[in-house]
């Protein structure tokens, strides 16, 4: 056949010669081989202990943030939800009482937020999403566990940590 | 008989035994270790500092498994099996001088070597041959066709290296003029180790102890790809531990073997110095460190050549065996004569 590209090499099968059919020199080559590498450099990260730097676009466990004064962002405005092409969302709105307005940003707030992480695809739609930058997914990896349901993570996991006063 | 040297030979025996277990044991670790060094990764380090209790947590492991015998199993030999492989094993180190004899300050000599019998190393290759039962047994007993080709095949692959082994054990032999291990190795004393000369006999010896001990690339007997996990395929719990045990035992004391034969066992060069400065009793102490030494070289080239040297197919090893080694060993043993001949009558 007509070669397609100039790349083509012909393979010529030689018979061994001595040296090679003695297979000495070969394994004395193989082994200089492996003993190099005994000496490079383990590729290991030894993983808990030693964290492995993400790029800056990574996208790792959500978190639901604050704001300058510590109160909640999310609206409960569902879009999030709705952009979420794994359906991993759900939420449950309420309205903010008075007393609450230290805790909360809006009127409405979500009393329920569960994320499925198992249904998660780390797609980041839900950033791109919400109108309040109220989420982002800027956590380390979510880390395995037992049973399904601890996988639907709550508020308790997802909201980010309040802020100390002075 | 007096019976401060039964109590002598019996505490020997017993640390002899408990060296080389620990030294099983430890193998296990350092191969897994040197394993992942050679293929750029850490090993087992999460048992302790650097993972060094991992042999005490695969040997819990292999305890607390569940032990199955397969029904259609014959019971007895399926039991007995395991325990010829650990046996054999074991008693391959009664014939190795571990040093030289120490000398006490109340003037008694103490042997390091269980027994200087005068065919020591008929002996070992005895023992060697024999440790190809416990694999038969177990491979036959299990009632299983991977089982029993795996044995088949250990059995085929003994026989075959063992006369190579041999002929190149009687090319040394007549260099020495001795079977006595003791003799033998005082006779190396200082830099005069055989191998410089018999080098040829030497390698023979040691592809044969890597084919004797079911080494990679001679690991036909348990290769996974073909037949499962070979001769153990049906063992569970400590029965599987003692084979793997067993092979790491059999490693061992080829590495002793051919420290001893052809790498000089305790001697080194500078040991008459050192008995001057050392004394009587340190001397002979660190020549068994050197011996050591030189046994964990041995298994760390066992373990060197496994992740470098692919396995044999089972129509190469045949031909290595019968149609190389063989015919090498017969050239090595006519050339050996006639030198010794030729050296004799001038």
């Amino acid at each position: 056949m007509e070669p397609l590209t100039s790349k083509k090499k012909i393979l010529i099968q030689k018979p061994l010669n001595f040296a090679e059919r003695m297979y000495l020199p070969a394994l004395g080559k193989g082994l200089a081989i492996t003993i190099s590498h005994f000496f490079k450099k383990e590729a290991t990260i030894r993983y808990p202990e030693v964290q492995r730097e993400m790029s800056i676009n990574w996208r790792g466990m959500h978190s639901l943030k604050r704001d300058e004064d510590g109160k909640e962002r999310c609206t409960a405005c569902g879009l999030c939800a709705l952009s979420c092409p794994a359906e991993a969302i759900t939420m449950i709105a309420a309205e903010r009482k008075p007393e609450e307005k230290d805790l909360y940003r809006e009127e409405k707030y979500a009393a329920v937020y569960e994320i499925n992480m198992l249904r998660c695809i780390f797609c980041g739609l839900c950033e791109e999403a919400c109108p309040k930058e109220a989420i982002y997914l800027d956590g380390p990896i979510v880390p395995s566990d037992y049973l399904r349901k601890d996988f639907i993570y709550g508020k308790d996991k997802l909201v980010e940590e309040p802020l100390v006063k002075k | 008989m007096d019976i401060s040297f039964v109590i002598e030979k019996f505490v020997l025996v017993a640390i002899i035994f408990g060296i080389s277990l620990v030294i099983a044991m430890y193998s296990t670790y350092a191969e897994r270790k040197v394993a992942a060094f050679l293929q750029d990764r850490l090993g087992p380090d999460r048992a302790g500092p650097f993972g060094i209790l991992q042999p005490l947590a695969d040997g819990l492991k292999m305890f607390m498994k569940e032990e199955i015998i397969p029904t259609h199993a014959n019971k007895w030999l399926f039991m007995v099996g395991p325990g010829l492989a650990m046996l054999t094993a074991c008693i391959g180190t009664a014939v190795i001088p571990w040093g030289s004899p120490i000398t006490t300050a109340a003037g008694r000599i103490i042997p390091l070597q269980v027994t200087d019998i005068n065919v020591g190393v008929l002996y070992i290759f005895g023992v060697v041959s024999l440790s190809v039962y416990g694999v038969m047994i177990g491979g036959w007993a299990s009632n299983n066709k991977y089982s029993l080709l795996s044995a088949i095949r250990a059995a085929s692959q003994n026989i075959s290296y063992e006369v190579a082994m041999g002929l190149s054990i009687i090319a040394l032999l007549l260099v020495t003029n001795t079977m006595s291990l003791k003799e033998i190795v005082e006779m190396q004393h200082g830099w005069h180790w055989n191998v410089l000369y018999q080098p040829l006999g030497f390698l023979l010896f040691i592809i044969c102890a890597f084919a004797e001990t079911n080494r990679a690339p001679f690991d036909l007997p348990e290769c996974e790809t073909e037949l499962i996990g070979g001769y153990h395929t049906e063992y569970s719990s400590m029965k599987l531990g003692f084979y793997l045990f067993a092979e790491y035992i059999n490693m061992f004391v080829s590495s002793a073997v051919m420290a001893t034969l052809y790498f000089g066992g305790y001697n080194y060069p500078g040991m008459d110095w050192v008995l001057t400065m050392a004394g009587p009793v340190i001397a002979p102490l660190i020549g068994t460190a050197v011996l050591f030494a030189k046994i964990f070289a041995f298994i760390f080239f066992f373990m060197w050549v496994r992740w470098t040297i692919p396995r044999f197919r089972y129509d190469q090893l045949m031909h290595l065996g019968w149609k190389v080694l063989i015919p090498i060993a017969i050239a090595n043993v006519i050339v050996t004569g006639i030198v010794i001949a030729i050296v004799e009558k001038f």
